[in-house]
C-alpha cells in the first residue's frame, strides 16, 4: 500500500514537471500559417465515408484516405472522414456529411453504391465520388480500376520466372474486386504458356470454372499462411495473395521457405507497404486508388467536377506493376522486355483480356 | 467495431456448467435504476476524458499547464462540449434546423428511433430466453435466418400490396423462430449447452448466407461479382409511417407491439410463468409439474422469433443501405449489441426499450460527432462498453459514489 502511494506521488510529481513548460509565444507565425493554410485549403471541403473496413484497413479505405490527404497537402481542399462501424450507418453517415455542408462526398466501396445513389437522387446539387463502383450521372463520379490488366502482367512475369512450373494465387472473398485480379493473373499465365509452349500451372484459381482458394477473410494472417504452405507443398514457387492483410501471412510463409517461394503483392507496392518481406517480393500489382481520389477531389475543388466514369488501366496508369526492387537483377532481361511488349499489346488492344469481372465504367 | 465491445459479454472460459451461471450472475446483479443512471454518467465522464486526450492540440496545452492553466481548460472544455453537443444534435434535435424541412427537423430523432428499433427486438429476445434460464448469444444466426426468409419472400414471391409485406414480415419471424427452436430442441432433448450451440450456429448461418449470396436464385445478376441478393419488391418493403420525408417505418410500431406482447407474455400468461419459474429454479419447476423441455424449446423459439424480426427490419426497413437487399454483413453486429441492451435494460421489457433508445441515440449521434466535431467514432463505442462494464459490476459504481450496499432503497441513494 505504501509502495503504491509512493509510486502515485512520483507519478504526480512527474506529471507536474511535465506540465511546467512555458506557453509558446510565437503565436503570430502559427496564426499566419493557419490562416494561409485556411485561405488556400479551407474553401473546398471534401469528406469521405469509409465502409465497414475502417480507415486503417490497409486496403481501399486507407488508400482513398491517403488520396484525400494528398489533396489537402496540395492545398486544394480541407478533408475529413467518417467511419462506418456497420452497414446501418452508411445512410446516416452520408446525411451527416450533407448537413455538415461538404462540397464533395467520397464514399468507398461497391457496397455503398446504393446508399450513395439514393442520397444523390435526392440531393441533386451535391457532388459525390465513389471508389470501386460505377458512375451515376449527373452527380456521382465512379472510380474503378481494371486491375486484370496489371495482374495479367503479374501472371506473365510469374510464369516466366517460375522454376517449378507452378504458380499460385488466392483471394480474400469471391467478389469481383478480388477475382478480377485472379482472372488477370490466370490469363497472364495462359498467355505465357501459349507464347512459349510451356505448361505453367495456376493453383488456387481457374477462370473458366471460377473455382479457387479463398481465405474468407481480409485480416486473418494465419489462414493466408496456411494457404501458402499448402501451395508450397504442392510445388508452387510463386504466390499472389489477393486478400489484403490476410496476404501478409502468405509473405511470412514465403520468407520462411528460404527462397523456395517468392511472392507478388497486391494493391500497393509491398516493398514500402510491407518492408519486412521485401526480400521475397518480386513485384506488386498496383491499383491507383490514391491518385484517382486525389485527382477527383482536386478537379472538383477547381470547379471541374464531372460524372464521367474513370477506369484505371495500364494506359492511364491506374494499374500496373511496381518496380522489381530487390529482384531487379534476378529477372532475365528477355522477360522484362517481353513484359514491355505485352503491356503495349494490352494498351493497343492486340491482347484482349476476357475476364467478366472487369469494370466497364 | 461494436461487436468487439460486446464480445466481452461472453463468459470467461470455465467448465461448461459455469458458463451459464457466470452469465446469470451478471444479469441478476441487483442493479437499481440509480446505479444504471450513475453508470451512464461515469461512462460519459470517461468519454469526455478520451475526447480531451484524443485532441493533440489540447494535450500540447497541458505541456505548459502551470504557466497558463486557463488555456488547457478552455481547450478541454471546447473539446468536450463540442463533442457532446454534436452527439445531441445527431441524436435528438439540431437547433439550426428549426426552420428546416421536416427531413432536417426530424432527422436526428428519427435516426435514433431507426437505430433503436432492431435493438428493442434483440434486447427483448435475449431477455425472454434469459428469463427462462437460457443464454441466447445466437442472435446473429437467428437474425440472419430471419433476414434470409424475409428477403426470399420479398423478391421471389409476388403478392398483392399490403399482403406481400405482411407475409414477408411473418416469414422473417418464422425463419428466426425455426433457428431458435433448433437450439431449444438441442438443449432440451439432446443436452447440448445453448451457449456453445448458438455460437456455432452463428457461423453456420453466416457462411450459409455467404453461399446464398453467390448462388443463382439469390444473387442479384445486375450486381456482377458483388455478394448482394436481389432487391425486395417495392410493396414488400416496410411502409413509412409519415411519408417519404420522415425517416421512420412500420418497424417501430412492430417493436412497440412486440414489447407489449413480451411484457404480457412474461407476466400475464401461463407460458410466461413457466418460463420464469424455469429461470429461477429448473429443478423446482420440474417438480412443480412444468414440462421443462417444452418450455425451453418455446422460450428459444420465441427468442428466435424476435431476432427474426431484427432480420426483417434490417432487410426490409429504411436502414438497409443496399436498396432493401441482403448483404454479407446484414447482421451489423446486432446479435451481440442486443445482449448489452438486455443487460442495461435489466431484462424488463420497458427497461429494454429505454436502453435501446439510449444506445440508438449514441449510434445516431456518433456519425454527426465524427463529421462535425472530428472525434473518432470509437469514443462512442468505448462509452457504450463502459456503461455495460459498470452495469455488470454495480459494486464499483456503489463504491465510487459511496452508495449503501445491495438492498439500499432507491430514494436514499446518494449520500456522498
Amino acid at each position: 500500500m505504501k509502495q503504491t502511494r509512493f509510486v502515485a506521488a512520483l507519478a504526480v510529481v512527474g506529471l507536474a514537471a511535465a506540465a511546467c513548460g512555458s506557453k509558446p509565444v510565437t503565436t503570430t507565425s502559427g496564426a499566419s500559417a493557419a490562416a494561409s493554410g485556411g485561405a488556400s485549403a479551407g474553401n473546398f471541403t471534401a469528406c469521405m465515408v469509409t465502409d465497414t473496413g475502417g480507415i486503417d484497413d490497409h486496403s481501399f479505405n486507407s488508400a482513398a484516405w491517403a488520396g484525400m490527404q494528398k489533396a489537402q497537402s496540395d492545398g486544394k481542399a480541407t478533408v475529413s472522414f467518417v467511419q462506418s462501424a456497420t452497414e446501418n450507418q452508411y445512410t446516416s453517415n452520408i446525411s451527416s456529411l450533407l448537413s455538415k455542408g461538404c462540397k464533395l462526398i467520397v464514399t468507398v466501396g461497391g457496397l455503398m453504391a446504393d446508399a450513395t445513389t439514393a442520397s444523390a437522387k435526392v440531393h441533386t446539387s451535391q457532388d459525390y465520388t465513389i471508389v470501386d463502383s460505377g458512375s451515376v450521372p449527373p452527380n456521382v463520379k465512379g472510380l474503378q480500376f481494371n486491375t486484370a490488366q496489371g495482374a495479367f502482367l503479374g501472371g506473365y512475369l510469374a510464369a516466366g520466372y517460375s522454376k517449378s512450373g507452378k504458380v499460385a494465387t488466392f483471394g480474400g472473398l469471391n467478389i469481383a474486386p478480388v477475382t478480377v485480379y485472379m482472372d488477370g493473373f490466370w490469363e497472364g499465365v495462359q498467355y505465357y504458356n501459349s507464347k512459349h509452349a510451356t505448361h505453367v500451372q495456376v493453383l488456387g484459381w481457374n477462370e473458366t470454372t471460377r473455382q479457387g482458394s479463398f481465405a474468407q477473410s481480409f485480416t486473418d494472417q494465419n489462414v493466408g499462411k496456411q494457404l501458402a504452405a499448402g501451395f508450397l507443398s504442392q510445388g508452387a514457387d510463386i504466390v499472389f495473395p489477393v486478400a489484403g492483410g490476410t496476404g501478409l501471412g502468405a509473405l511470412a510463409e514465403a520468407q520462411q521457405s528460404n527462397g523456395a517461394m517468392n511472392a507478388i503483392w497486391v494493391d500497393t507496392d509491398g516493398f514500402t507497404a510491407a518492408p519486412q518481406y521485401a526480400n521475397v517480393l518480386i513485384t506488386s500489382v498496383l491499383k491507383g486508388i490514391s491518385d484517382a481520389v486525389t485527382k477527383s477531389v482536386e478537379d472538383a475543388a477547381s470547379g471541374n467536377f464531372n460524372a464521367t466514369a474513370y477506369v484505371g488501366t495500364l494506359a492511364n496508369g491506374g494499374t500496373g506493376l511496381a518496380p522489381y526492387h530487390n529482384f531487379e537483377g534476378k529477372i532475365p532481361a528477355s522477360l522484362t522486355s517481353e513484359l514491355t511488349q505485352v503491356k503495349q499489346g494490352i494498351i493497343s488492344g492486340s491482347i484482349t483480356i476476357k475476364s467478366k469481372a472487369q469494370p466497364t465504367g | 467495431m461494436t461487436t468487439q465491445s460486446t464480445e466481452q459479454e461472453t463468459p470467461a472460459p470455465e467448465p461448461f456448467g459455469g458458463l451459464g451461471q457466470a452469465a446469470r450472475n451478471v444479469f441478476n446483479a441487483e442493479n437499481s435504476l440509480l446505479v444504471t443512471f450513475l453508470a451512464v454518467v461515469l461512462a460519459l465522464v470517461a468519454g469526455a476524458i478520451l475526447m480531451v486526450v484524443s485532441d493533440t492540440e489540447t494535450l500540447n496545452r497541458a505541456g505548459y499547464f502551470f504557466s497558463a492553466p486557463g488555456d488547457f481548460f478552455s481547450a478541454a472544455w471546447h473539446d468536450v462540449s463540442s463533442g457532446y453537443t454534436a452527439l445531441f444534435k445527431g441524436a435528438i434535435f439540431d437547433p439550426a434546423t428549426v426552420n428546416g424541412t421536416p427531413t432536417q427537423f426530424f432527422g436526428p430523432i428519427t435516426n435514433t428511433l431507426l437505430m433503436a428499433t432492431p435493438l428493442i427486438f434483440g434486447g427483448l429476445a435475449v431477455s425472454l430466453a434469459f428469463r427462462g434460464g437460457l443464454f441466447n448469444i445466437g442472435g446473429q444466426g437467428q437474425l440472419i435466418a430471419g433476414a434470409i426468409f424475409a428477403a426470399y419472400v420479398s423478391f421471389a414471391w409476388h403478392l398483392p400490396p399490403g399482403l406481400h409485406v405482411l407475409v414477408a414480415v411473418l416469414a422473417g419471424a418464422f425463419g428466426g423462430m425455426l433457428y431458435g427452436a433448433l437450439v431449444g430442441w438441442l438443449k432440451a432433448w439432446r443436452g447440448a449447452h445453448e451457449v456453445i450451440v448458438t455460437i456455432m450456429l452463428n457461423y453456420v448461418a453466416f457462411y450459409f448466407l455467404g453461399y446464398l449470396l453467390n448462388a443463382n436464385g439469390f444473387h442479384n445478376p445486375d450486381k456482377l461479382g458483388q455478394a448482394v441478393s436481389k432487391p425486395a419488391d417495392a410493396d414488400a418493403r416496410l411502409p413509412r409511417l409519415f411519408g417519404d420525408s420522415v425517416n421512420t417505418d412500420v418497424g417501430l410500431v412492430i417493436a412497440v407491439a412486440a414489447t407489449i406482447a413480451t411484457a404480457w407474455l412474461l407476466h400475464r400468461s401461463k407460458l410466461g410463468f413457466e418460463v420464469r419459474a424455469l429461470g429461477i429454479n429448473p429443478r423446482a419447476a420440474r417438480i412443480a409439474g412444468i414440462n421443462v423441455g417444452r418450455t425451453q424449446v418455446l422460450a428459444m423459439a420465441l427468442s428466435g422469433l424476435l431476432f427474426g424480426l431484427v432480420g426483417v427490419t434490417q432487410t426490409l426497413g429504411t436502414t438497409n443501405p443496399n436498396n432493401n437487399s441482403l448483404s454479407p454483413n446484414i447482421d451489423a453486429g446486432l446479435g451481440f449489441d442486443a445482449i448489452t441492451v438486455a443487460l442495461l435494460g435489466r431484462n424488463r421489457p420497458w427497461g429494454i426499450v429505454a436502453a435501446a433508445l439510449l444506445f440508438g441515440a449514441f449510434n445516431a449521434g456518433a456519425s454527426v460527432m465524427q463529421a462535425s466535431a472530428g472525434l473518432p467514432v470509437d469514443i462512442v463505442n468505448v462509452v457504450k462498453a463502459i456503461i455495460v462494464i459498470f452495469v455488470a459490476a454495480p459494486q464499483i459504481v456503489r463504491e465510487i459514489f459511496r452508495l449503501r450496499t445491495q438492498r439500499a432503497p432507491l430514494a436514499t441513494g446518494g449520500k456522498a
